[in-house]
């Protein structure tokens, strides 16, 4: 193998301004789709251990339906699929503020708020049923049991495989270059095209994700500590894994 | 909204991009299915590098899986596509690119699995066994392999549900999968919106059926 590397190529030019645009395209994706997962997952999750079974079925056929679809199929969904059937006004206002990163922000958020409420379904399902007894008999509803007891325990012994379902969903925001959306993988490409140097390119991009991923795992094993239940850890992992 | 453009490609989508039979090489079962079963050999060997004692073992297994869990797959799958005809010293068909990438990937993640199932073979086995005077390799041939598994019966179905899922990834270097011929299709038609519901569809019929079949097998599994 003759291969002479010249690591110089990240820098020079335009290359180092495209990595920082993409390192902070991708956070933005992440930062929404998170959001937006967050949301979806907890309702999600806390419906499908509702006791009313109409509430049941309609979180699990939307966790059903969405997780077991791929993600890149999605995008080409939201994207290409869904526009056209939109009245003329909503697609020109989304052709010029950026479809595609919507498009993108949509389907991530929805696929993973579909496997966020299975994390957090796994964390309720894991506290003893005679907490919602308890709460039930004190004479809150069950939305205010859910809201004030049962969610807030779940999300503090949920902390270890919600950290890897978000390290998932940074990597997985990767598959929006298919749909276009200037993001870290993308600009890494246009680099490797620019420049003709793949290895330069793609070890800088790959370096940066690993950065990003320990980044994530280190903040959230803080937040495992300063959140932990005295006495419950064990138990969130053993019912959540 | 008009679904003939699937009656009329229907044997294209499926036999070609979802089983492999046609023209093109491509299909997504015929990647997945050699994938997982390659990734799991591969996978089994770093899994018990990961748990050995030595190491020399030890840290490159464990080196290699936080590595690639670490990294998105379309990174993985730029990789091979640029390393391999690098290697060789001429470029190979996409499908030979899309196989290795996703083998070296799932390794990372089915030797996980592997542990895990390694890990859930209670302590008294593995004393009982030795006790009895099995050899080291004896033991794990004999009796930890075979009852880990069992145990690892249904995390596998759910990683092969990840797997097939993931290939659709193999699109974006050209392999003609069931994601790429829809593409292939909606370029000639310009019907996204069915062709792309239709291959949900597929992906979700496949997905769905599997991940009921592994929740059966868990909970056959764990009234036992």
């Amino acid at each position: 193998m003759s291969y002479s590397f010249n690591w110089s190529v990240l820098w020079t030019g335009q290359a180092g301004g495209w990595l920082i645009q993409g390192i902070l395209t991708t956070l933005h994706i992440f930062v929404l789709g998170l959001l937006i997962a967050l949301a979806l997952g907890i309702v999600a999750g806390a419906l499908r251990t509702m006791p009313l079974a109409p509430l049941r079925w309609v979180a699990s056929a939307y966790v059903e339906f969405f997780r077991n679809v791929p993600l890149l199929v999605w995008m080409f969904f939201w994207y290409f699929g869904v526009p056209p059937l939109l009245p003329q006004v909503i697609q020109d206002w989304l052709f010029d503020h950026g479809v595609e990163f919507w498009a993108g922000v949509c389907a991530i958020g929805v696929y993973h708020g579909a496997r966020f409420s299975e994390v957090i379904r796994a964390g309720i399902q894991s506290i003893p049923k005679t907490q919602l007894e308890a709460a039930l008999s004190t004479g809150l509803t069950i939305t205010q049991a859910f809201r004030l007891i049962i969610v807030p325990i779940a999300l503090r012994l949920i902390v270890p495989p919600a950290t890897n379902e978000t390290v998932n969903l940074l990597k997985n925001s990767s598959v929006a270059l298919t749909i276009g959306v200037a993001e870290l993988t993308f600009q890494t490409r246009q680099i490797e095209t620019y420049t003709a140097r793949a290895f330069e390119a793609l070890a800088a991009g790959t370096v940066i994700y690993l950065i990003l991923c320990l980044t994530i795992a280190s903040i959230m094993s803080y937040v495992e500590r300063r959140f932990a239940i005295p006495g419950m850890i064990a138990q969130g992992q053993t019912g959540a894994s | 909204m008009d679904f003939s453009v699937i009656t009329d490609n229907f044997v294209f989508l499926i036999a070609q991009g979802f089983l492999g039979i046609g023209a093109f090489t491509g299909g997504t079962l015929r990647l997945a299915v050699p994938a997982i079963v390659l990734g799991f050999i591969l996978g089994t060997l770093v899994g018990l590098a990961r748990l050995s004692r030595r190491r020399w073992l030890h840290w490159p297994a464990k080196v290699y899986i936080e590595f690639f869990r670490g990294v998105p797959l379309v990174m993985v799958i730029f990789w091979f596509w640029f390393i391999i005809p690098t290697l060789a010293g001429k470029s190979l068909p996409e499908y030979v690119v899309a196989l290795t990438a996703f083998v070296i990937f799932e390794a990372a993640y089915l030797a996980e699995i592997v542990r895990a199932g390694i890990q859930s073979v209670p302590r008294g086995q593995v004393e009982a066994a030795t006790a009895t005077g099995l050899s080291q390799n004896q033991l794990m041939r004999h009796v930890i392999l075979p009852q880990a598994l069992r145990n690892m019966i249904p995390a596998l179905l759910t990683q092969f549900i990840v797997l097939l899922k993931d290939t659709s990834l193999a699109s974006i270097i050209g392999y003609v999968d069931l994601t790429k011929a829809a593409q292939i299709v909606n370029n000639r038609e310009i019907r996204p919106f069915e062709l792309y519901l239709f291959i949900a569809i597929v992906y979700w019929l496949c997905s769905y059926a599997m991940s009921r079949y592994a929740q059966s097998l868990e909970s056959r599994l764990a009234s036992r």
